[in-house]
């Protein structure tokens, strides 16, 4: 809480340094978790499908056979060469799954985010503005039912309606089988790739299969971002500053927009950054209801087929993702506010 | 330390202020009930609409054998077999599913595993959270600090991934019923119990009546469980009842994807859609339709009641009906001025 000497450098860097024992914790965390487990990984994987001799030779070959202390070492040595080895059941390289499936996670996540501020924003701010009328509670009751609908049930009912009754959107997956075929893998995030080809038609198709599951998806954290958005508002609007600027004869949408929206936006970015945990547990979901091919859908497929290390791998990189989230987050809200500075 | 204090989500950070304290509270509920009575407009149409809401699961869940038409996993009666799929009519009011299982029978069954499921998390991480939330606020230390560092990367991580690892992982030993959902469940939550309480103890601790007892003797165990347990539980009702709510849709998200409860154990929601995918592709939308609804209902029942004791418990948020004059108790700590000063000024605006 230095007041003058707390530079944005310094702070970056206390930041920083806080980030390793974060990930060794949840590191440890994670490799605890699969490996305390009952039950042997190769055995869960390939058990009956190959002889017990050949087993073993794949479970030294895994190292499953050395001190769990040792596997703990070659656990973390992997991950900081950000090699996290090759899945048992599919012999896929967990970074290839990271950047294929990722890449449908992120253009996923990154449109549905971006849908629930356009909709959340203008929502919450009249919410809060107008508080206690019957816009106030409109908005707090869509909010609270968009949020106890769940994602996975409202992308049910899109699908009925816009895809089986009305036949306006494809039911599912990414994009349609030609152009899966045609459009060449430049980012694996498919409406860039479009665009990069100049392909029209796939980009046309890669946006219809974008729209219900981004939306399913937006729906979620748009309920979030309207309830931060207006409980943060009413407690700026009653600040003293805003008094202020309304005894100056400041018009009342400026007071909101520019006094009290500013500061209200402070710890909307701090707990938007918390719902990263909300948005990749959604996308989960989203993925799995319309078959969309993300890292969640395969981590599925993963689990479902008994593969420890894939799905140890794909973990690793959640925890990696939350903890870089979070630091992008906290270096955003120094950024716009000098008071969170060390 | 600094981390987590700049992570803490806004809404939470509020509840970390205590109440103000009423007139003559009775106990902490006594506290509690005085102010939800004091509720007004739209706050008390929430609490009330949400508890009516929530009741009537809780009859669906308690008398779900008398009210249900059929067994949860029954798909005959009298010898014969019920239709596959067959459409909502007269004897099967929400037609029937893929395992020609009445799905009326499934709904009101469900809401019997869900209430189950939410109150044996609610109560674990309760009993986990809050204890390690006042040892660790109260002692300090390296004990704190490590405790801090793992529930903040608990919480940081994305809740259900950690709720399908646990249930997976527990398959092979514990099996996959209620318990197993349980337990998956109550690992996500008891992180947020242990940060409220151990931001509250850090404030209480410091408390003239926590030092006098201290001077007095007091072990730790004395301080923690007789003076700081009640005045630190005020906030948990409102972060138990949204939890509920969020654990409702952890189950049928864990259901849906397959890592929850089997339907030989007891009927589920999250596991009805996910039979209800494949369903809808071919227009039968009532075997996933129903148990959507009924999960809709009760997440929102219960997120109601949580945001009315919110708004009636939050010293933010709270507005009380302008005559009510309460004074503050010769006393009441410094912390409630500030905010009893806030409702004032709310006040006056509206006026005005």
């Amino acid at each position: 809480m230095a007041t003058s000497g707390g530079s944005l450098r310094r702070y970056a860097l206390t930041r920083l340094a806080l980030v390793i024992p974060m990930i060794l914790i949840l590191l440890t965390v994670v490799f605890l978790l699969m490996r305390v487990a009952p039950g042997d990984p190769i055995q869960a994987a390939l058990g009956g499908k190959l002889s017990a001799a050949q087993l073993e030779e794949k479970r030294r070959a895994a190292g499953f056979t050395k001190p769990l202390i040792v596997q703990y070492g070659e656990y973390l040595k992997q991950v900081f060469t950000l090699n996290l080895g090759t899945a048992i059941t599919d012999n896929q390289r967990i970074t290839t799954v990271l950047k294929v499936n990722g890449a449908a996670t992120l253009e996923l996540s990154f449109t549905a985010t971006l849908i629930a501020l356009v909709i959340g924003v203008p929502i919450g701010l009249r919410a809060g503005r107008l508080r206690d009328s019957a816009f106030d509670a409109g908005g707090r009751l869509f909010g609270i039912i968009t949020y106890a609908a769940p994602v996975f049930f409202v992308g049910l009912l899109f699908q009925l309606v816009f895809s089986k009754w009305l036949n306006w959107l494809p039911n599912s997956g990414m994009l349609s089988p030609i152009d899966q075929a045609e459009l060449p893998a430049h980012t694996h995030l498919s409406v860039v790739d479009a665009i990069w080809d100049h392909n029209m038609s796939a980009f046309v198709d890669s946006l219809k299969h974008l729209a219900m599951p981004s939306f399913t998806l937006g729906l979620l954290l748009c309920g979030v971002v309207i309830r931060l958005i207006r409980t943060n508002l009413i407690q700026t609007l009653k600040g003293d500053y805003v008094e202020a600027a309304r005894a100056r004869g400041v018009p009342e949408h400026k007071v909101v927009m520019r006094h009290a929206f500013r500061n209200a936006l402070v710890p909307v970015v701090t707990v938007m950054g918390l719902q990263a945990a909300l948005l990749l547990s959604g996308a989960v979901l989203t993925e799995e209801t319309f078959n969309w091919p993300g890292i969640g859908n395969q981590l599925v497929t993963y689990l479902n087929n008994r593969d420890y290390t894939a799905v140890q791998g794909i973990i690793t990189i959640f925890a990696l993702a939350v903890v870089f989230i979070s630091l992008l987050i906290d270096f955003v809200n120094a950024a716009i506010d000098p008071r969170v500075r060390y | 330390m600094t981390a987590a204090s700049i992570a803490e989500p806004g809404g939470e950070s509020i509840l970390d202020t205590p109440p103000p304290t009423t007139s003559r509270p009775r106990g902490p509920f006594g506290r509690l009930w005085q102010q939800v009575k004091q509720a007004q407009g739209f706050s008390k149409w929430l609490l009330w609409v949400g508890a009516g809401i929530t009741a009537v699961f809780i009859v669906l869940a308690v008398f779900a054998p008398l009210i249900a038409p059929y067994g949860f996993d029954q798909y005959m009666a009298h010898g014969v077999r019920f239709a596959k799929q067959g459409s909502p009519n007269g004897s099967h009011w929400f037609g029937t599913n893929v395992r020609s299982v009445d799905v009326l029978s499934v709904v009101i069954y469900g809401s019997r595993t869900a209430i189950e499921v939410v109150m044996l998390a609610v109560v674990f991480s309760l009993f986990v959270g809050v204890p390690l939330g006042l040892i660790s606020g109260y002692y300090g230390g390296w004990l704190d600090r490590i405790l801090v560092l793992i529930m903040d990367a608990l919480f940081a991580f994305p809740y259900l991934l950690l709720a399908i690892i646990i249930a997976f992982l527990l398959q092979n030993s514990v099996g996959s019923g209620v318990l197993t959902a349980a337990i998956a469940i109550t690992v996500i939550y008891v992180p947020q119990y242990f940060r409220v309480v151990r931001g509250q103890v850090l404030s209480a601790r410091e408390e003239p009546y926590v030092e006098a007892a201290r001077a007095l003797g007091a072990r730790p165990r004395t301080i923690m469980g007789r003076y700081l347990f009640f005045n630190v539980i005020q906030s948990v009702p409102v972060i138990a009842t949204l939890n509920a709510a969020d654990a409702i849709l952890t189950l049928a998200g864990l259901g849906f994807l397959g890592f929850g409860i089997q339907p030989t154990q007891a009927a589920e929601w999250g596991y009805e859609l996910q039979r209800g995918v494949a369903d809808m592709g071919a227009g039968l939308w009532w075997t996933s339709v129903f148990p959507g609804i009924a999960i809709v209902s009760l997440v929102t029942g219960l997120t109601l009641v949580g945001e009315g004791l919110n708004d009636v418990l939050n010293p933010v948020l709270r507005k009380r009906s302008g005559r009510r004059v309460v004074l503050p108790r010769r006393d009441a700590s410094a912390t409630t001025l500030p905010t009893r000063q806030g409702d004032n000024r709310g006040r006056g605006e509206e006026l005005a």
